[in-house]
């Protein structure tokens, strides 16, 4: 790098401004998890301690039988798995289709996908509730995913095209020469090129829908997503219970963000221009 | 390759479909549900209805206490993450990591996890006992401490949303030529003008961007209200939640959802207008 090296002062200061940074990204998801992890005694131990002393199998066993959690983190999951395959379904022909033709309503497709960004969709929840009790989608995991694939299909769309766009035309081409047609040089060429980024988006959509609580809730009675079941339970479930459902909802999140960190720039700094 | 000029369309017509179907229609039923009066009439009774109920003037409150105080933070803080990367080649990889995750949390699960530390026999209570600063557990979250749960929820807030606007912040950072700085170097500028007078102008478009996202994204907030202050922190999205789900005033859910979303858009205009990005910059 050809910047100055500021003086060792200054970089203390900067170490320590970066230790200070970390610690305030990762202490409260510790303290999150030792009150989860430490049953129902250390929700009312007074004061509570910061080294994970309580912890042991009884305690781990009790976390792993909260039965509400694991049920509605089995219809999370669902939700979230449809809301992936329903965003790629979309979101991956109108990627190549921005990326590779130039047609009239293109730009107006574009307004509509953006658009979707200004407005908070998740609140559009409300009036779906009665097409959906008629449609027979409502309080299901399919109902929820619908809402939620309208928040990532766009994303999907726009990542897609911008990935489609990095692939030469050429590779595709010299596959329609030796006889490939338009979809099996896609196949064949274009889909293995670009997997890495789909596999990134999808994991996106998912943790989307994973995280989304308002729709969930408004869609939601009795199939319950994670999300919906512990704001429906705050204000009468125990501590311990709630912190429980707090780190099963993160702990999947901080994967996923660790399984895409190499892409986040490329696909922040596109999916938002 | 010859091909029939209808493909793209055809490889358009799902999304769009889709979206008009549960984006664009939802959104003008909202608007029919919030001005229709329950005799099918139109009118403003849903909105007057709205604006009388006791909580409206508190949940409208605290939506911009909670956006302004949080998103100028937030902006700051991130500006700070990114220009300390610049510096760090050691490890930064890491850092991006550790730094970005609060973008895989939710606002509910951000209200948990600050629930754990902030409630009365938290980790933030044990910690000031330990200190010797208190003597017995203190509440933060009631709504006898209106400050302080204030200060709890925009905390949280911060803490988990900042990643977003770090992240593109530096994806923009990235794409910055290092010519424009350097000439600021050789002309003598200090390190602070050099961040003012170029490193900000020229990250304006990325600076846009997450102001944008980050604002629609705020007013939207409501579990992790719930979470922290239950109902004694109301904001406009949980006062359409309890609208909708225990009073089932569909009505009154839907005026607060117009209301939410004018205030979006009014917001986003305001950025595009505000941070007006000249054409060659883009």
């Amino acid at each position: 790098m050809s910047e100055a090296r500021p003086p060792s002062s200054n970089r203390a200061l900067l170490w320590a401004g970066v230790a200070v940074l970390c610690a305030w990204t990762l202490l409260p998801i510790y303290l999150l998890a030792l009150g989860a992890l430490g049953g129902r005694e250390i929700v009312s131990q007074w004061p509570k301690p910061f080294a994970p002393l309580g912890l042991s199998l009884q305690t781990l066993g009790t976390f792993l039988a909260i039965e509400g959690v694991w049920r509605a983190t089995w219809v999370s999951v669902k939700a979230a798995a449809l809301t992936m395959a329903m965003a790629l379904a979309l979101g991956v022909p109108a990627g190549y289709a921005l990326a590779r033709f130039r047609f009239r309503g293109a730009g107006a497709y574009r307004v509509l996908i953006l658009m979707t960004r200004a407005f908070p969709v998740a609140i559009l929840a409300l009036p779906l509730t009665v097409s959906f009790i008629r449609l027979g989608v409502y309080d299901t995991p399919l109902g929820v995913a619908l809402v939620h694939a309208v928040l990532a299909t766009p994303f999907a769309t726009l990542v897609c095209a911008s990935l489609f766009m990095g692939i030469p035309k050429e590779l595709e081409e010299a596959a329609w020469v030796f006889g490939c047609s338009r979809f099996t040089g896609f196949l064949r060429v274009v889909l293995p090129l670009a997997l890495p980024g789909i596999a990134a988006a999808s994991i996106f959509a998912f943790v989307l829908s994973w995280n989304e609580v308002f729709a969930a809730s408004v869609l939601t009675v009795r199939q319950r997503t994670l999300t919906a079941y512990l704001l429906s339970v705050l204000s009468e479930s125990p501590l311990h219970l709630q912190f429980a459902g707090g780190l099963v909802l993160i702990v999947p999140s901080v994967l996923f963000i660790f399984l895409v960190r190499r892409r986040l720039f490329a696909m922040w700094g596109i999916g938002n221009r | 390759m010859r091909e029939p000029k209808a493909l793209p369309y055809l490889l358009i017509a799902p999304s769009a479909l889709f979206l008009t179907g549960l984006f664009l229609i939802p959104l003008a039923q909202t608007a029919v549900l919030a001005f229709q009066e329950s005799g099918g009439a139109w009118g403003l009774g849903n909105l007057r209805r709205m604006t009388d109920e006791l909580n409206f003037p508190d949940a409208l409150a605290n939506t911009f206490k909670v956006v302004l105080l949080a998103v100028p933070l937030q902006l700051v803080l991130a500006l700070g993450m990114t220009m300390a990367l610049r510096n760090i080649r050691r490890g930064r990889d890491l850092l991006v990591w550790v730094w970005s995750i609060p973008l895989g949390i939710s606002d509910l699960a951000a209200g948990l996890v600050w629930l754990a530390i902030l409630n009365d026999q938290g980790w933030l209570n044990s910690a000031l006992f330990r200190l010797g600063l208190i003597a017995q557990p203190q509440a933060w979250l009631t709504y006898e401490t209106p400050a302080a749960l204030l200060a709890a929820i925009v905390i949280a807030e911060i803490w988990r949303a900042t990643a977003i606007v770090f992240v593109i912040l530096l994806a923009g950072v990235q794409l910055l030529p290092k010519e424009y700085e350097e000439a600021a170097d050789v002309f003598g500028a200090t390190p602070w003008q050099r961040f003012f007078r170029i490193t900000v102008p020229l990250l304006k478009p990325s600076i846009q961007t997450a102001l944008i996202l980050r604002t629609v994204l705020a007013f939207e907030m409501f579990a992790m209200a719930m979470a922290l202050g239950g109902r004694n922190f109301p904001v406009l999205v949980s006062e359409a939640f309890n609208a909708q789900y225990f009073s089932q005033d569909y009505g009154v859910a839907a005026a607060y959802a117009v209301l939410v979303m004018t205030i979006s858009v009014a917001a986003t205009v305001l950025y595009l207008v505000a941070l007006r990005v000249p054409a060659e910059q883009r």
